[in-house]
This record gives C-alpha cells, sequence and structure tokens, in this order.
C-alpha cells in the first residue's frame, strides 16, 4: 500500500480512479462500436483485421511448423503400426482404382469425341496455388482456417479451397500473404451444390457441426443415405463437380452430409484460381449474407 | 548513468510480462493442433490470462492492452471483430473493481472466482454471436470450451505465478 500523506496524492487518487471509469467506459464503447460496423460490413473493419492477420501470419507461419513435424511423427509411428492391414486395404483400391481408370479413359475419349462434335465449351481448367494451413481457428462460434497465401500469390475473395479429399471452403478475406478460408461447415457457409447421380440442385448449409444440411431441395426429392454430393457451379464461383461428401442421415426435412475433407488434418491446401469472366462482382458473396432458411 | 537506464529498460521489459504471456496465448490458441475436434473447443486461454493478470497485477496489463489483445484474437480467430474486446474488457472490469477481495485468499478462492466469471463471460459471447449472426450458435462447444477453461485453469495459474515470482518481484 502506498502512504496518503501528501495532499497532491489525496487529490490524485479520486481523479486517476476518475479517468481510468471513463477509460473502461470508453474501450467498451469502441469495442460495441467495432461489432456494429462489423455487422454493417464496414471496409475498414475488414482491413484492420486483414492487417493485423498479415501481421502475425509470419510468426504464425513459424509456430506453426514444430507442430506440424510433431503430428508428422505421431502419424508415422501410427502408419508402421498399421502397416500390415494398410497395405491390404491398398492393394484392394489399387485393383479396383486400375479398373476405374480403364473406365475413366475410355469415358474421356469418348467425351473428347462428343465435344468436337457438339463444338461444346468446356469449362476452363482451373490453376491452383497451394498454400499451407497456419491457423486453425474453429472455436465455438465460427469454422475458419488461416492459410499462408495472400493477394500477392493471386488468391481472390470467393475462391474454392480443395484438398486431396474434396473441397474445404471458400476464400472469404484476402491479405497480402495470408488469407481466410470459411470452412463448409461454418454457420455462414453456403455452397450450390448437386447430388451426382440425380442432379438434383440444393444448396449445402453449414451451421457450425461437422455435418452441414441440404436446403432448398426440391419437395419429394428422393435423396439417400450414401448419394453423392458435388459443387454444381452455379454462380459461376465454383467450378463444377468438386467432391463434397456423402448424404450419412436422413431425418425428416434435414439431410445431413459428411465431408471428405479430413478438417484435423488440414495441412496444406489448394486455393483454385477459378473465374468465369462472366461471374458475379466480387461484393456479392453468398457466405457472408448470413444464414437463411 | 548507463548501468540507471539499462535497469530501467530491463524493468520495462520485465514489465511487459502480462501482456506478452498472453499474446503468446492468443498465438498459441490459433495454432492448427492435429488432434480432431479440439479446435472447437479450445480452452479459452485469454480469459484465464485476462483474468489472472486482472487480479495480481493490474498496473501491468492496462485496459488499452486487453483491447489490442482482443482485437489480435478476433482478427485471427474469425469472430467478428470487437466480440473478444468487449467481453475481455468487462471481465477485466469486472475482476479489478473485486480484487482485493482475492488478497491474501487462497488459490481455491481465486478458483471459485474463475468458475463464476468464465460462464459469464461465455454467456456474453455467446449472446453477442447469436445477436451479430442473428441465429442462435449451438451452445455445446462453448459449454464444453468452458469446462476445460475452468478444468485448465489452475495449471495455467501456476506457469502465470512462476513467471510472476521470476520476472516481476522487482516492479
Amino acid at each position: 500500500m502506498r502512504q496518503q500523506g501528501s495532499p497532491v496524492r489525496r487529490l490524485a487518487l479520486p481523479v486517476k480512479g476518475w479517468v481510468q471509469r471513463f477509460a473502461f467506459v470508453l474501450l467498451v464503447g469502441a469495442a460495441l462500436s467495432l461489432l456494429v460496423f462489423g455487422k454493417a460490413g464496414s471496409p475498414f473493419i475488414e482491413r484492420l483485421r486483414l492487417t493485423i492477420t498479415d501481421a502475425a501470419a509470419p510468426v504464425l507461419d513459424m509456430l506453426s511448423r514444430p507442430v506440424a513435424s510433431a503430428s508428422a511423427v505421431v502419424e508415422e509411428v501410427r502408419q508402421l503400426v498399421n502397416l500390415r492391414s494398410e497395405m491390404v486395404l491398398l492393394r484392394d483400391e489399387n485393383e479396383r482404382l486400375r479398373r476405374w481408370q480403364a473406365v475413366a479413359r475410355k469415358l474421356e475419349h469418348e467425351n473428347t469425341a462428343f465435344r468436337d462434335l457438339l463444338n461444346f465449351v468446356a469449362d476452363p481448367l482451373p490453376g491452383f496455388i497451394t498454400a499451407r494451413v497456419i491457423g486453425d481457428a474453429s472455436g465455438a462460434f465460427v469454422r475458419s482456417v488461416l492459410i499462408t497465401a495472400g493477394a500477392r500469390d493471386g488468391v481472390r475473395k470467393g475462391q474454392a479451397v480443395v484438398n486431396s479429399n474434396g473441397l474445404v471452403g471458400r476464400v472469404v478475406e484476402t491479405g497480402a500473404r495470408s488469407a481466410r478460408v470459411l470452412l463448409l461447415t461454418d454457420l455462414n457457409a453456403r455452397i450450390p451444390v448437386v447430388v451426382e447421380a440425380t442432379r438434383l440442385a440444393a444448396i449445402l448449409a453449414g451451421d457450425n457441426s461437422d455435418r452441414p444440411r441440404l436446403i432448398f431441395l426440391p419437395k419429394n426429392a428422393r435423396v439417400s443415405v450414401g448419394d453423392r454430393i458435388v459443387t454444381s457451379g452455379r454462380g459461376g464461383m465454383l467450378p463444377a463437380g468438386l467432391p463434397i461428401g456423402v448424404v450419412t442421415s436422413l431425418d425428416g426435412d434435414s439431410v445431413r452430409v459428411q465431408p471428405f475433407a479430413n478438417w484435423h488434418t488440414l495441412e496444406y491446401v489448394r486455393v483454385l484460381d477459378y473465374v468465369l469472366s462472366s461471374a458475379l462482382p466480387s461484393t456479392h458473396l453468398a457466405d457472408r449474407a448470413g444464414p437463411q432458411r | 548513468m548507463n548501468v540507471i537506464l539499462l535497469r530501467r529498460l530491463e524493468r520495462g521489459i520485465r514489465s511487459l510480462t502480462p501482456f506478452v504471456t498472453t499474446l503468446a496465448l492468443v498465438l498459441l490458441g490459433t495454432l492448427p493442433l492435429p488432434l480432431p475436434g479440439f479446435a472447437t473447443v479450445m480452452p479459452w486461454l485469454t480469459l484465464m490470462a485476462v483474468y489472472y493478470w486482472s487480479i495480481y497485477r493490474p498496473d501491468l496489463l492496462p485496459l488499452v492492452a486487453t483491447f489490442l489483445l482482443g482485437l489480435v484474437q478476433d482478427s485471427l480467430s474469425g469472430t467478428p471483430l470487437g466480440l473478444n474486446v468487449s467481453v475481455l474488457l468487462v471481465v477485466q472490469g469486472v475482476v479489478v473493481s473485486q480484487r482485493r477481495f482475492f488478497h491474501g485468499k487462497t488459490f481455491l478462492v481465486e478458483w471459485w472466482g474463475f468458475m463464476l466469471v468464465a460462464p459469464g463471460a461465455a454467456l456474453a459471447a455467446w449472446v453477442l454471436v447469436s445477436l451479430y449472426f442473428g441465429v442462435l450458435v449451438a451452445p455445446q462447444p462453448l459449454g464444453i470450451q468452458l469446462l476445460l477453461s475452468i478444468a485448465l485453469y489452475p495449471c495455467l495459474a501456476w506457469l502465470f505465478a512462476r513467471a510472476q515470482h521470476h520476472l516481476l518481484r522487482s516492479t
């Protein structure tokens, strides 16, 4: 405890307390205004967020490397343990894939022939940018990750992000050297999809759970467990036919999809550089429009 | 002269301990960990840090510092900008006003205080996020996060106490 002898001290103490209370109210007010401006979609808020993220990106990049190597070691050990059974499975799968390859080759030839006959304008093949995941921001409220590539690498808002299993999400914010990817499972994620076999169109809507829902399915649509869901390419922002997941449960109106992407092993992802010339203006993104039913 | 200057500099750097430890926890909390589903229920590390330092060294963690820490956390974790800022500020305000109560008490009292503060903070965050997105966000992950935070608080508080003992004894 300080001594409160001198008259200056006696006067200064209440003033100090008053100033602190004032600062508290001011700062809480500022914090709440940030929320309000953010909700209103102020570009200042977005720039502020991106500046901070960009500044932290190199640090996160550095820190996440040992974590990644440690998990690689764990994975290695796990694989060694399962080597035998894994090999049997892989042999089976290889066999099956070889048959598929033959079919695919044949179909590819057929397709090219048909396209030539019809003068079909094919979708442009997307290029891609590979980036490392440096931040997993999947807290209790949002599902997103930070990646090491940004605007200077050619990453743009709205681009699809995939890994070897399928679609992961799409880019919602780009800084100079980092970008934020909104995962399929986020509350605000909306992806135009089709049921692969029946070509029924729907929207895949995340709700922060591991398995997003299919919404806007046509009435009496017949969907069954095990149906594959792929992107439809509608809206021109995502390439058509990217694998997303399979239907795992039908519960009344709610159809749940288990994504192929494995969230906890996301280490490297690819950002697909695919934008149709006639695509929507970049400001119009369904992702940020908020959830709707 | 130089010695005095150096000592002052050293003391200045030491007095950054609360800010730096909290910032480190913000960064740690966003690293991608290879544990399935863990990111969703990652304990609220910043809340623990702000709670601890608000009790023991509020002079070294001014409100502006908390504001900045919340800003960094919101930016990195993709939560609405201002969410962690406002919740952490209010937590700090409440704890600092009650800190005399904790002085000279055992650790159990401090932990018990955290058990009261953390659910309040989580509820405030949940209400703000639900208002922001205009939809009731699923509360289960938040609940698990809360329980983990309470369970882990003693470990973190021990680490903070070590840091305080070694780095801030003289400041």
